[in-house]
């Protein structure tokens, strides 16, 4: 493969990790390996991607990339791809880049997969159904290949290389400004953040009552390093925040030590958890699919164990 | 109001999926309208409640689709049109949204399109995208909250850290996640006044698309098992289960 892009996306100054992640494999299977950011604190992130691995970065601070949804960033993109000719654009399977990417392809007339796993050549990606226990090879057509990679399918690695920073300067014409955020709102939780925790604890619909995820904070806090996450299903039932849900359409965790309480394992459940290290998981009934996949499982009332749980802690930090 | 909804025929997600030739076996299999399509549906019947106009469904897929169809007439969509090809087979998203942007052109003029933001079974989660770029509209993806207004829409869209309020004048398209409202259920009047309702059923030759367009640009190369995570101990909870856990967390170091 000659040449592949990242496009990274950067918000409040930091790259998204999973650029890295991307770079990081995008230099075992190209020579050519560039970044495209855009957007405030783009020439910033610039020097961040050189480091893992770009040798050029196409970079512009201009705000029109974050204050409009994915019109201005296909737009520009595509001007970019018109001029360099990447073979392979890789994208992380994220909410902005999957717009951006989404609208590209339209443009480009080249094939955009979703959901990839792994990369297997320039015409070639790996993606996963049934929750990842079956995995599909995809031949892909069309220039150039535009992918979404699933966040930690891979491990970043420094490459101790610097990016040369080419600034972008595209004119955004007024009938793409139409898509306009005027608010942000982060609903951050407190402790360490979901995909970077160590250890994560989470509750699904067995938990009866949404106060009882007051539970998990404590054994958390307990733990020290833990965060909290969430299935779609509690989510969906307005009981704890979205930015909580692990899964398919949620964040994808990777902890040491994934603990799930009165979680049933859906396949949309798993594909965001299955690279946890260890997985303990607590469920009444015996036949829940989570057991098939957990290192340890307890078939017993989560309700009933979380309290014991948290005095256990408690007792054998002292 | 002019709002056309998305809507996908799907084998039912309560049953075990099969593979055939490495994509999910459809045939014989029974379909019903993607559950993440009803807040689609619910969405556009609420804004058409609120500003009055027509709400027409679309649907790509095999003459069975129909079902995904009548399913959101008898909720209490207007019309609906149906585009079916043997050729459409394994059709990847650009294709898809080819296909669904010439059936939306042929339809007429339009204020809003509705999708879900993911389908069920394919996930990939960017058919609308392309969709919206091929109709040439703006797009609000990811929509939990939505409020309209003089041909401008605002919605809360769901991000990893949270939401942001985006705004957006129409024509355009938005995707709506399952926390937007709750569907309505099919009346049995409702389901009877869905099989007079008018829908239209068209080929590729219809759309005036040609072969090469409607040609899928992945295929399947090989499919295989992941290394399988092994089950490890199960134990029943006899008043010890707790303490267990607290013996594991110690073993692997976390505690
Ligand atoms: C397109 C799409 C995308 C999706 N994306 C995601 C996603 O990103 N993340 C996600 O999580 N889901 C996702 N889902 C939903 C997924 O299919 C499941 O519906 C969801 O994960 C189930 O959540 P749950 O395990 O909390 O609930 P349930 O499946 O209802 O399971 C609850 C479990 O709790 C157990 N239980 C009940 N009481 C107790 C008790 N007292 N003690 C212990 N155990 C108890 C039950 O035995 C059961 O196994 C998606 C679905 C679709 C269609
Ligand atoms: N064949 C189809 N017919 C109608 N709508 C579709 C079709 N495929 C996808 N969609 C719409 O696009 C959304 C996202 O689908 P996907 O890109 O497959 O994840 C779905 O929720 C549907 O609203």
């Amino acid at each position: 493969m000659s040449k592949i892009w990242v496009y990274a996306e950067v918000s409040n100054g930091k790259v998204d990790p999973t650029a890295l992640e991307i770079l990081t494999k995008a230099r075992d299977l190209a020579e050519d390996v560039e970044g495209v950011v855009l957007g405030p604190g783009a020439t910033e992130a610039a020097s961040v991607l050189g480091e893992y691995g770009a040798t050029t970065v196409y970079a512009s601070d201009d705000p029109v990339y974050a204050d409009y949804v994915a019109q201005p960033a296909a737009h520009a993109l595509y001007q970019l791809i018109q001029q360099h000719s990447p073979d392979v654009v890789l994208f992380a399977m994220n909410y902005d880049s999957r717009d951006i990417a989404g609208r590209l392809s339209a443009k480009t007339g080249s094939t955009l997969m979703s959901n990839v796993f792994e990369i297997l050549g320039s015409d070639r990606a790996q993606t996963g159904i049934f929750g990842g226990a079956t995995l599909v090879d995809v031949d892909l057509q069309g220039s150039p290949k535009l992918l979404l990679v699933r966040p930690k399918s891979f491990e970043p690695e420094p490459s101790g290389g610097s990016a040369k920073v080419v600034p972008v300067d595209i004119d955004i014409p007024d009938e793409l400004k139409k898509s306009r955020r005027l608010e942000r709102h982060e609903e951050a939780a407190s402790g360490p953040r979901l995909e970077e925790a160590p250890i994560v604890l989470a509750g699904g619909r067995g938990l009866q009552d949404p106060s009882n995820f007051k539970l998990l904070d404590e054994l958390a806090s307990e733990i020290g390093d833990a965060a909290v996450g969430a299935t779609r299903a509690v989510v969906d039932a307005g009981w704890v925040p979205y930015a909580m849900q692990i899964g398919q359409t949620g964040t994808t965790v990777k902890p040491g030590v994934y603990l799930a309480f009165g979680i049933s394992g859906a396949t949309q459940h798993i594909v965001g958890m299955k690279g946890a290290k260890k997985i303990v998981a607590i469920n009444k009934d015996e036949e829940a699919p989570i057991f098939q996949i957990a290192d340890l499982g307890i078939v017993g009332d989560a309700l009933k164990i979380l309290p014991q749980l948290i005095e256990e802690v408690r007792s054998r930090k002292g | 109001m002019n709002i056309v909804v998305c809507v996908k025929h799907i084998p039912d997600p309560n049953i075990p999926g099969e593979l055939e030739g490495g994509r999910l076996k459809r045939s014989g299999v029974q379909g019903v309208l993607d559950p993440g399509d009803e807040f689609g549906v619910e969405t556009g019947l609420q804004l058409k409640e609120a500003h009055g106009g027509e709400v027409t469904l679309v649907s790509m897929g095999p003459p069975t689709a129909m079902e995904a169809i009548r399913r959101g007439l008898s909720m209490g969509a207007d019309k609906g049109l149906l585009v079916s090809d043997d050729a459409l087979q394994g059709a990847c998203a650009l294709v898809t949204a080819r296909v669904l942007a010439a059936a939306i052109k042929k339809s007429g003029p339009f204020d809003l399109v509705i999708a879900g933001v993911e389908s069920t079974d394919g996930y990939t989660g960017t058919m609308p995208s392309t969709l919206a770029e091929l109709l040439d509209v703006p797009q609000v993806t990811f929509v939990k909250r939505l409020d309209s207004a003089d041909g401008t829409i605002r919605a809360d869209r769901q991000t990893a850290e949270g939401y942001q309020v985006v705004e957006s004048p129409l024509p355009a398209l938005i995707t709506v996640t399952a926390g937007v409202n709750s569907p309505r259920y099919a009346s049995f009047k409702g389901i009877m006044a869905a099989k007079k309702k008018p829908v239209d059923n068209l080929s590729i030759g219809d759309l005036g698309l040609s072969s090469e367009e409607v040609t899928s640009m992945q295929q399947i190369a090989s499919v295989g098992s992941a290394e399988a995570r092994k089950a490890g101990e199960v134990i029943e909870d006899d008043g010890t289960g707790a303490q267990r856990v607290a013996e594991f967390l110690k073993e692997a170091k976390v505690i």
